[in-house]
């Protein structure tokens, strides 16, 4: 322990301890705009620093470990040479910065904004002076980048290089003319970037936004000729709160059905029913793949970032995917045969919307074989911002609206379903069914599989289901896939099924959902909290098996025939191939 | 997006080149920190670091391109651009600028339709911006390969350069 003093109190720390951990513990928040724990520490903003006995000058407390030599010491937080420096700081980025709050996407959620305002910055023209200019590059379906909004603080680059292990971004050049962007300043859609979002939700400012596909769904609800309809992931229920003061981890099924439905969409429908059926196609798969010397090991494709990763990264392993679409283009593939065919409209008129906490969805909506019915399974797909967004602009009170459900038959989710949007939840949710079919189809086959659960990055286990060992390992975040593939690939892990998913956590925590800022990020484990809302809905729900879901039993028999069936193939599954784009 | 510039003259190295920088990766090969070593010689190799031998480079380090290329673009002894038959060096350290070097600079970019660190496309001439070379009495300098010419004034530079160019 090292004995210290914070503004003239003594406290008690563990050596080790950062300055800045060591006042949080003590109530005392230091702000920070490039320190993102375990991915950048690297004290280059000069936003968090403090005055130390001894110290020649302000020191960065976001990477001073406290140590016996600090022992006695004194710590001043918010001294005026400390509250003078972070307010030239602010005001020194502001001298290259465009400023366009009043249009900007992250007005209201911006760190720099509200740095701004907790220092004090009167004067933004304060240091004026050359300043860079940008092109925004626009060049990628799910986002764009405005560097005139960046403060080169390098979040984006540490989530991309280290969650992500692909490294797309950097920075180029040096000094005043750094900017953080491409090799040889290609456009991001020219790389292998896998549109995954976690650069956005790293993003303290607006310097990096998803494209607003929200015009599209305003004008086509508006549109008298179209039947809108709308489905939602399992985790968007799980993040959408926050954005309307409830507590991190509160699902809000109910109230997110009842504002859909008062924006206007003809139909409310939930991606759980497609997260069902990806189940029923998957275990079919996977069982199929074993008995029938398939090959193995198996890995999941419900995560358009992970797919797109494995085309460009681990193209050796194509093979292994499921050829099964994912939940999204199922419901959307659904919606647009059976149930345009059951309600007698003409799939054309048909505008399918999806609320995703992704952003690789809007890429996947416009992938090749994705078209059930010759025209795109999905048409637009928003967010779990872009829904707020719409929420607020119709000027919803979320809170007090009523809690609604969703519309049959593409509706009724089992808590299989809801766990999809959790690392881990995918594989739980096929073994609950996998076991039950291999084990003679029990009613009372097991329901948790607790090994896969929990937000660590690399998850393994072994099942003896019906005398036939399973080995399965679960991975979120890229990085942990690289890793993971690569000792498959040299035989130094041996499995049968794999689910990847390429955002760390899962879909809770994807690039499309509600963005936390830094602040809490670096002291919240916002996986597991909004991890949890998704296992209270499955614990609370009385089916807990995708193939007990009435509205997957009625598909299958009114339309698909069984799992695995021709019909089946050519609406519910898909293919893919290598891409060279730019590493 | 910085600069959008393209890079205008076409890529030329030869499978010895090739080679040469591929047995020189495989000289490095797990070695911590590498990259600037690698990055030196492999511009030694070329005489610069275009995108061709960057991707070489990226792929067989497994690193990102975007990293190699951060560490190229950062470092001022890396060029992304070939240099040309006649390089052309204007010293723009303190006394040539105080004496207008700047202009003369900016001559030779109107003039050979290039900025700085770049070549034309012909090959014939490169231009650099450089530091001191310690001909202050002469300011302002500039050479071109081993040639010196010192006391510029901008209206020289036409006929400096019709000396060059057959």
């Amino acid at each position: 322990m090292v004995n210290i003093k914070i503004n003239g109190v003594e406290y008690s720390v563990k050596e080790g301890t950062t300055i800045l951990e060591a006042c949080r513990e003590n109530g005392i928040r230091i702000p920070t705009l490039c320190w993102l724990k375990d991915i950048n520490a690297i004290g280059a903003c000069r936003i968090c620093v403090v005055e130390m006995t001894g110290a020649r000058s302000l020191v960065a407390s976001c990477v001073y470990p406290l140590s016996k030599f600090d022992e006695g010491k004194n710590i001043l937080t918010h001294s005026p040479a400390v509250l003078e420096s972070r307010k030239m700081t602010l005001q020194l980025l502001l001298s290259n910065h465009n400023m366009d709050c009043l249009a900007c996407s992250r007005s209201g959620n911006c760190e720099l904004q509200q740095l701004c305002k907790e220092l004090g910055v009167d004067d933004t023209t304060y240091f004026e002076g050359a300043k860079n200019e940008y092109e925004i590059d626009y060049s990628s379906k799910h986002m764009y980048r405005d560097n005139n909004k960046c403060i080169s603080c390098r979040r984006c680059i540490a989530a991309c290089d280290k969650l992500q292990g692909i490294g797309v971004i950097g920075a180029n050049n040096r000094g005043f003319a750094t900017s953080i962007a491409c090799a040889f300043d290609m456009d991001l859609a020219e790389t292998a970037c896998v549109s995954c979002g976690q650069c956005i939700v790293a993003c303290p400012t607006g310097a990096l936004s998803e494209k607003d596909d929200t015009d599209k769904v305003w004008q086509a609800l508006a549109d008298p000729e179209k039947v809108v309809v709308v489905q939602t992931a399992p985790a968007v229920r799980a993040s959408l709160g926050e954005a309307f003061g409830y507590p991190m981890g509160t699902p809000v099924e109910g109230k997110m059905v009842a504002a859909l439905r008062r924006l206007g969409f003809d139909a409310v429908f939930d991606t759980n029913f497609g997260a069902d059926l990806t189940i029923m196609e998957e275990s079919n798969e996977f069982i199929d793949r074993v008995q029938n010397g398939g090959v193995l090991p198996m890995i999941t494709s419900c995560s358009p970032g992970w797919i797109r990763f494995c085309e460009a990264y681990f193209p050796e392993f194509i093979p292994n995917l499921s050829s099964c679409k994912s939940p999204q283009q199922m419901n959307g593939a659904i919606t647009k045969t059976y149930w345009a065919q059951k309600k007698g409209i003409d799939p054309k008129n048909i505008v399918s919307v999806s609320v995703m906490p992704c952003t690789a969805k809007k890429f996947e909506i416009g992938r090749d074989d994705e078209s059930a019915a010759g025209i795109p399974d999905v048409d637009i797909a928003i967010t779990t911002r872009e829904l707020v967004k719409m929420i607020n602009r119709a000027g919803l009170r979320f809170a007090e609206l009523p809690d609604d459900k969703a519309d049959s038959p593409l509706a009724k989710g089992t808590g299989a379903a809801v766990i999809f949007g959790a690392t881990g939840g995918v594989m739980e949710a096929a073994l609950r069914t996998a076991v039950w079919k291999l084990t003679g189809e029990n009613a009372d086959s097991p329901i948790e599989f607790s090994d896969v659960r929990g937000t660590e990055g690399i998850k393994m286990a072994e099942y003896n289901v019906g005398g036939l060992t399973v080995k399965v390992a679960v991975v979120s975040g890229l990085a942990n896939a690289k890793k993971l593939l690569n000792q498959v690939k040299n035989g130094e892990v041996e499995c049968h099924f794999i689910e990847i998913m390429a955002c760390p956590g899962g879909c809770v925590n994807g690039g499309g959902q509600v963005i936390q800022p830094a602040d809490v990020r670096n002291f919240t484990d916002i996986r597991a909290e909004r991890a949890k809302a998704l296992y209270s809905l499955d614990e609370a729900n009385t089916l807990r098996k995708s193939h007990e879901s009435p509205d997957v039993k009625e598909v299958y028999a009114e339309f698909l025939g069984e799992p695995g069936s021709h019909k089946a193939h050519e609406i519910l599954h898909t293919s893919y191939k290598a891409s060279n784009l730019s590493k | 997006m910085g600069s959008k510039e393209k890079i205008s003259v076409p890529f030329n190295g030869t499978a010895e080149q090739e080679k040469a920088l591929r047995e020189m990766i495989n000289a490095h090969k797990g070695q911590q920190g590498a990259l600037m070593p690698v990055l030196q010689q492999a511009q030694e190799i070329y005489g610069y670091l275009p995108i061709e031998v960057q991707s070489i480079i990226a792929e067989e380090m497994d690193i990102p391109l975007e990293k190699v290329y951060g560490v190229a673009t950062f470092y001022s002894q890396f060029s992304l651009y070939p240099k040309g038959k006649y390089k052309i060096s204007v010293c723009l350290g303190t006394a040539c600028y105080v004496k207008g070097s700047g202009d003369i600079f900016n001559k030779l970019c109107e003039k050979l339709g290039i900025s700085d660190g770049k070549c034309t496309q012909d090959g014939v001439f490169s231009l650099d911006a450089c530091r001191c070379i310690g001909a202050c009495g002469l300011a302002p300098v500039m050479t071109i390969n081993d040639d010196v010419y010192g006391k510029l004034t901008v209206d020289q530079i036409d006929g400096i350069l019709a000396k060059y160019a057959e």
